[in-house]
């Protein structure tokens, strides 16, 4: 891409989280049957009128905070007016010229180059039905007509479609640690247009724009921009112009075709909402909520190396997730003296489990508490690290305290001198020659020679004695 | 034969009180009233006779067990343009043939809950669009005065049918006139009350920010009883008003002392038929020897009113209608090729020419390029009007007017020129664009004995003013008892 340079601009759309829909009571659970979260608002029967979720206004707020917008202090909803059979009102309440939020930025990095990428807007609008297409007819269930959708607006920031990808994911990474969505793509909770355009890089002015649709998953993001950027480059190669238009991505043929031209272009005829007043947000409101913010995943990943001593690494591992973080945290509350360790569970052994299993933390067996009781356990020494594993093993299949697991299996680590000797004694017996190599100087042979007591003591050997009293009693190689 | 059908809200509840008559005895007699009047008048578009009488039936069991109900067992007749659960709710119109409410409007449900009893559904102009009745798609309602008239509209049926004594008391819809002008016509008590008094949650949008739902009624007295059962804040409509709802009844009394009463001049510049001024100069005469002082009050933005109303409230309805496209209920088009083609045939064959008319216009005002022009401008010109009356209730409690300029037409006499159609709204539109509350009662009867309405106009929550001002004519001079020779 060395001739040409290309031009990003990313419109989100992302599902709140809240218990009913935008403007009706109905539920918005994803996956009941068609059409069982409905009612005369959300289908658009005659005579029903929208009203409006506050929670669905407070997420929207809380969303532009954490990412630095400024907050209309007046704002008002509008209708947009077009025909299609997901609408059930065949216009959609959205916000035109005064959303919600103004301004803010998302932070990314690429290739180890930290960029900061502009937002123009967030605005709150209702999502759409869903189309379903058979062989010979078409339904259309409305169980998502009307759930609030949160729109965030990207200026034309973005350099590349890895650029993208990385605003998409650190978008999602903010707005699943504010809690206001899951931005669960597989749910189409987030899903995003883009804006592209290439430019030969001697030029200022930006080339023709082009827009994409239907783009619903973070590798659909780059690939639909890879795609037309090669696509617009081969074009500007043979000195075609870039038509502007509106295309489509098509993810099974990693194409994106021709929706309409601009001539094709609704005028949407936006008036403001008669049904709904204006949303006005008194100063001492979004105080109150920016109070209660919580901690941006950056922010957290720094006091997480400064309060805890833990690398950079551990720290960005366990602050990707604000669950994940805050799980961390409340093991660590209990034993604050051992944030490595606590760490190197986490990471390690409660990840892996995760990424198995594939389930999220909220699913994740072993509570915060337990975790730390068993971290405990292992910290002073009660039961050595295998065995540590073994508890932990058991804890995730079958449930219970690290505590109770280790003193009803007999588990406790042997830590009576009389009894390591006793047992050192018979592995050397048992083991003349690697006992002779180590006195030989073997370094290894005295692993060897651990295990071994190790493994007359049924485990519960304090390794870490038994290795000293070897050393003692066959002197230091 | 009975003549329970003739009686107003509260001369029925004053004999069910009394056992005198059970609910249905008078649900009986009503029925049979619409099945001897109902063919010459066409009031109705449909009859809930078997579903009627076993409400009423109901209602007369819980007043045996003794239960209260300020309606209780009280035949209400509805305008087409509200929900009512389990009837039909088409609006006069094609496009929502075979639609059945699944839901109470909320004004419905108020009612419902003080034991009113829905007896079916009136004529009107399809979706409230018009003054005269006569863009029905089913039928033309003719004036009980004289059937070669139209009753007014949009809530013409509503109208007729309470004149005829075919109904108790009917409930219109008012969007910029169509409760108080038909009321006018027929000679019966029309109240459109303030923008947001009463929830638009269940009436069938025309447009949103000028509809309301109003009583139709006998007298002034049952005028504010319906409004005192249906008004209040509605958590279902975020444009209805939380403000408690005051005791209209007690504000029924017998004089006008201490009342100032304005009469716009730009009311009376000789546009309408010297036999409607010559009506209400009269009212205002009644009302002066009731004690109020009448006052002189201007509002000078009366020449915008019409173009004003007509850019947004044809606005408004453009966005309000596209729903009926045919997927979800209502009628559907056959031999549609695609979604497009299927909104096409179903609006082309389920719309009238008037709706048609109004949707293209509010598609205009508000397309790319014209939606400055248009509809931005009519909005500051609305706020404009709206000033207008806030000025002129600085000098007056309430404003007396005609409620257009002519009385009842002759059927097709304007059908064929929209343009004179919408100037006989002249009077009525300012009120719901500036969201003040009006009332038309009846005040006299030209030579050719057709009724006029008289205009009580009040500020935003005022009705306890005109309801006060129409009771205290009505009672001292008024016309709302006379009937139509049927």
């Amino acid at each position: 891409m060395g001739k040409y340079r290309t031009t990003i601009g990313l419109e989100v759309h992302v599902q709140l989280k809240t218990h009913s829909k935008m403007f009706c009571g109905c539920g918005t659970d994803f996956g009941a049957p068609p059409n069982t979260h409905v009612c005369p608002v959300c289908l658009g029967y005659p005579g029903a009128l929208p009203v409006m979720n506050r929670d669905a206004i407070r997420l929207t707020v809380i969303s532009g905070l954490m990412l630095g917008c400024r907050i209309n202090s007046y704002s008002k909803f509008d209708r947009k007016n077009y025909f299609y059979p997901d609408m059930p009102k065949n216009y959609q309440i959205t916000q035109y010229d005064l959303p919600l939020c103004l301004g803010g930025s998302v932070e990314i990095e690429v290739g180890g180059r930290v960029r900061t990428i502009g937002i123009t807007r967030i605005h709150l609008e209702e999502d759409v039905a869903k189309n379903l297409h058979y062989a010979t007819w078409s339904g259309i269930d409305f169980n998502r007509a009307g759930v609030p959708l949160m729109e965030i607006v990207s200026e034309p920031d973005l350099e590349s479609p890895e650029e993208a990808s990385a605003y998409l994911l650190a978008l999602r990474q903010i707005l699943t640690y504010a809690g206001v969505s899951d931005c669960n793509l597989e749910e189409g909770n987030m899903r995003c247009d883009a804006n592209c355009s290439l430019r030969p890089a001697d030029r200022v002015e930006l080339g023709t724009k082009v827009e994409i649709k239907n783009i619903n998953t973070v590798k659909g993001v780059q690939g639909a921009l890879e795609y037309e950027e090669i696509r617009q480059a081969e074009a500007l190669d043979g000195g075609r112009t870039i038509v502007q238009e509106t295309r489509r991505w098509d993810a099974d043929l990693g194409i994106t075709s021709s929706m309409r031209t601009k001539e094709d272009a609704h005028d949407y005829r936006y008036f403001p909402e008669p049904d709904l007043m204006p949303v006005a947000l008194p100063a001492e409101q979004v105080a109150a909520w920016k109070a209660a913010l919580p901690e941006l995943p950056q922010a957290r990943r720094e006091r997480f190396v400064a309060q805890y001593g833990l690398p950079e690494y551990d720290a960005r591992v366990l602050a990707a997730e604000r669950a994940v973080a805050d799980y961390f945290e409340a093991a660590l509350r209990l034993i604050p003296g051992s944030p490595k360790a606590v760490s190197n569970w986490v990471m390690t052994d409660v990840l892996r489990v995760l990424s198995e299993r594939t389930i999220d933390i909220g699913r994740f067996p072993i509570p915060a508490d337990a975790l730390a009781e068993l971290i405990g356990l292992a910290e002073k020494r009660v039961i050595n690290s295998n065995t540590a594993r073994d508890v932990f093993a058991l804890m995730l299949d079958e449930g219970g305290r690290a505590g109770d697991i280790v003193k009803t299996r007999g588990l406790a680590q042997v830590s009576d001198t009389a009894a390591i000797e006793k047992v050192v004694e018979q592995a050397i017996a048992e083991n003349a020659k690697s006992a002779e190599d180590f006195r030989q100087g073997k370094a290894a042979a005295l692993k060897f020679l651990v295990g071994q007591v190790m493994r007359l003591s049924k485990g519960k050997a304090n390794p870490q004695m038994a290795t000293e009293m070897l050393v003692a009693r066959l002197g230091k190689g | 034969m009975s003549e329970l059908h003739t009686l107003g809200v509260h001369e029925v509840l004053e004999r069910l009180n009394r056992r005198e008559c059970s609910s249905e005895d008078i649900v009986r007699d009503v029925l049979a009233a619409i099945g001897r009047i109902d063919g010459t008048i066409d009031g109705y578009l449909s009859v809930a006779a078997e579903d009627a009488l076993a409400q009423a039936r109901a209602a007369d069991e819980a007043r045996r067990q003794g239960a209260g109900g300020r309606l209780l067992g009280v035949p209400i007749a509805v305008k087409d343009v509200l929900n009512v659960r389990g009837q039909p709710c088409g609006c006069a119109s094609r496009i929502l043939q075979g639609y059945v409410s699944p839901y109470d409007a909320t004004a419905v449900a108020r009612l419902r809950a003080e034991g009113a009893v829905f007896l079916g559904r009136t004529n009107m102009d399809e979706f409230a669009m018009g003054s005269s009745t006569e863009n029905s798609a089913f039928k033309v309602t003719r004036n009980p005065w004289n059937r070669n008239c139209v009753p007014g509209g949009s809530s013409g049926g509503s109208a007729a049918v309470v004149a005829a004594d075919e109904a108790i008391a009917a409930l219109g819809s008012d969007t910029g006139g169509s409760v108080r002008q038909p009321a006018s016509f027929c000679g019966c008590v029309g109240l459109k009350p303030s923008y947001g008094r009463i929830s638009r949650y269940g009436l069938t949008a025309f447009a949103s920010s000028l509809d309301q739902i109003g009583p139709m009624t006998k007298s002034v007295r049952d005028a504010a009883l319906l409004l005192q059962v249906m008004a209040g804040h509605d958590p279902h409509d975020s444009s209805c008003l939380p403000d408690p709802v005051p005791d209209y009844a007690a504000a029924l009394v017998p004089d006008l002392k201490g009342m100032r009463l304005g009469l716009p001049r730009e009311y009376f510049v000789g546009g309408s038929d010297p036999e409607v001024e010559r009506a209400i100069r009269a009212a205002v005469e009644v009302c002066r020897g009731l004690g109020a002082e009448i006052v002189d009050v201007a509002l000078p933005h009366t020449p915008y009113v019409i173009a004003t109303y007509y850019v947004i409230a044809t606005a408004e309805a453009s966005a309000n209608l596209a729903r009926f496209d045919g997927v979800r209920y209502g009628t559907r088009a056959a031999g549609a090729e695609d979604p497009i083609d299927l909104y096409k045939r179903t609006r082309e064959q389920g719309f009238g020419p008037e709706v048609k008319r109004r949707i293209i216009l509010g598609t205009y005002v508000l397309s790319s390029g014209y939606h400055d022009a248009y509809y931005l401008r009519a909005q500051k010109v609305r706020t404009l009007i709206r000033r207008d009356f806030e000025q002129a209730f600085q000098s007056c409690d309430a404003i007396v007017a005609p409620v257009a300029p002519t009385p009842a037409y002759p059927i097709g006499e304007k059908g064929g020129d929209p343009l004179q159609m919408y100037l006989g709204d002249i009077f009525t539109v300012p009120v719901n664009l500036a969201g003040i509350c009006g009332m038309s009662v009846p005040c006299g009867f030209t030579t050719r004995q057709m009724p006029v309405g008289l205009q009580i106009l009040g500020p935003a929550l005022g009705e306890g003013s005109i309801l006060r001002v129409g009771h205290a004519y009505e009672q001292a001079g008024g016309w709302s008892h006379r009937r139509p020779p049927l």
